[in-house]
């Protein structure tokens, strides 16, 4: 089981970036868990200061949103 | 949703599609003012200089244009801005001493890819790593003040030298404000959290995007922008339009003109409430500005309305104490209202 969290503070391309996730975590059927975190001092401690922030086994694999199609490759690539 | 829509959301956008549409672009541009005109007198058959014909030529061939100009600006600076991200920006300003740091910062301010709502992440970041504070606002002030929108619009109703006569006094007062907060030595009013947060090593290897990627990016931006405030803009130029058919010129050189001295601390005033809404905002002071009213006057009511903005301010209220966003804004406020007398005075 992989977890998948979507870092951000709520702007439209953070929330864009998390509905993306959850539509492709769907539809590729990956076996993971998708979470939000807006928690600032939580968010910091990835080292990111552009949110949003694309978090895949506590490693950030993209800052901003890259795209769907780039999204679900760099998460296929970690997860396998 | 289908797996085959996601794999292939949009399609690919390379430079063949990006020449394309930038000939279209041109094409239509040159289109404008015959197709305004026949619509107007043409079609509508209105009389040549009555004032609905002359409201009317001027609504259909401004919102268009601004149309065209605004997509066309947001694209380009989109794709200009995937060149730069913040970690970069904190790396090139580590280190930089005052002064030098408050320019460099401003500029960067103004390139990087940003949104009000990073502003909190992208803050403490900058602090955590040893930013002076004074570098940190001018990076933080530089960003709305020197916006894409307003710059666009500036542009397309005022020419290139109102847009950057605009653009150096934003990246101006962006240095001074820096500069100011720097002296000032106000670290304690900044939330003690911020000192207290572990700022993570970003550990984020992503490889350079490919022209097809950023064109991506900045398509999707455009269509974002452009769809959040077309309205105002249309609705600015219907007012503009009204303005420039109806009231008699230098009917406000009286009140907005360069010797009414208290028009431009009012018109700071007035620009605070109207935040983020530069694109209903420029078209009607363009108008004004036909009548008579001072450029000064004008340059200093636009930038209030981008820099001093109630959301942002709220936003930074998560990591600053009240003092110190006093101190900003009184800063700021004091800057726009000098750069308007000044204006009024020199030009």
């Amino acid at each position: 089981m992989h977890t998948i969290k979507v870092l951000g503070t709520g702007c439209p391309t953070c929330q864009r970036l998390l509905h993306d996730v959850q539509q492709l975590v769907v539809a590729k059927q990956w076996h993971a868990t998708v979470e939000y975190v807006t928690d600032i001092p939580a968010i910091m401690a990835y080292g990111v200061m552009s949110t949003p922030a694309l978090v895949v086994d506590e490693k950030v694999i993209a800052v901003g949103h890259p795209g769907p199609a780039k999204v679900a490759e760099l998460i296929n690539n970690a997860i396998t | 949703m289908p797996e085959s829509a996601l794999k292939r959301p949009s399609l690919s956008i390379g430079w063949p599609l990006v020449l394309s549409a930038a000939a279209a672009w041109f094409l239509l541009y040159r289109l404008l003012q015959p197709f305004a005109d026949w619509l107007t007198y043409g079609l509508l058959n209105l009389p040549v200089g009555s004032h609905l014909g002359e409201s009317l030529a001027f609504f259909f061939y401004d919102v268009p244009k601004i149309i065209l100009l605004l997509s066309g600006m947001i694209f380009l600076i989109t794709v200009l801005r995937s060149f730069f991200t913040a970690e970069q920006a904190r790396a090139w300003l580590g280190g930089k001493r005052e002064g030098a740091g408050n320019i460099l910062a401003a500029l960067l301010g103004v390139v990087t890819p940003f949104c009000s709502c990073s502003a909190v992440p992208l803050f403490i970041g900058f602090v955590e790593s040893g930013i002076p504070l004074g570098v940190t606002f001018s990076f933080l002030t530089a960003t709305p003040v020197v916006n894409e929108v307003a710059l666009a619009m500036l542009f397309g109703l005022f020419g290139w030298k109102v847009a950057g006569l605009y653009l150096v006094s934003g990246l101006t007062i962006a240095v001074i404000a820096g500069v100011i907060i720097g002296r000032l030595r106000l670290e304690r009013y900044v939330e003690d959290f911020v000192w207290q947060v572990k700022v993570g090593q970003a550990t984020v290897e992503q490889e350079k995007p490919s022209w097809e990627e950023r064109f991506e990016t900045a398509w999707e931006s455009t269509k974002e922008i452009v769809g959040k405030v077309w309205l105002y803009v249309v609705a600015g130029i219907a007012i503009g339009a009204g303005i420039h058919g109806y009231v008699p010129a230098d009917a406000l050189a009286q009140a907005l003109g360069k010797n009414a001295w208290w028009s431009v601390p009012a018109g700071v005033l007035l620009g605070v409430p109207l935040y983020s809404n530069a694109a209903g905002v420029i078209p009607v002071v363009h108008a004004l500005m036909e009548k008579g009213a001072a450029l000064g006057t004008t340059l200093a009511f636009m930038m209030s309305v981008v820099a001093l903005s109630l959301p942002e301010m709220v936003i930074l209220r998560r990591v600053l104490k009240p003092q110190l966003i006093g101190v900003f804004v009184a800063i700021l406020a004091a800057a726009i209202v000098f750069t308007g007398y000044l204006f009024n005075m020199i030009l």
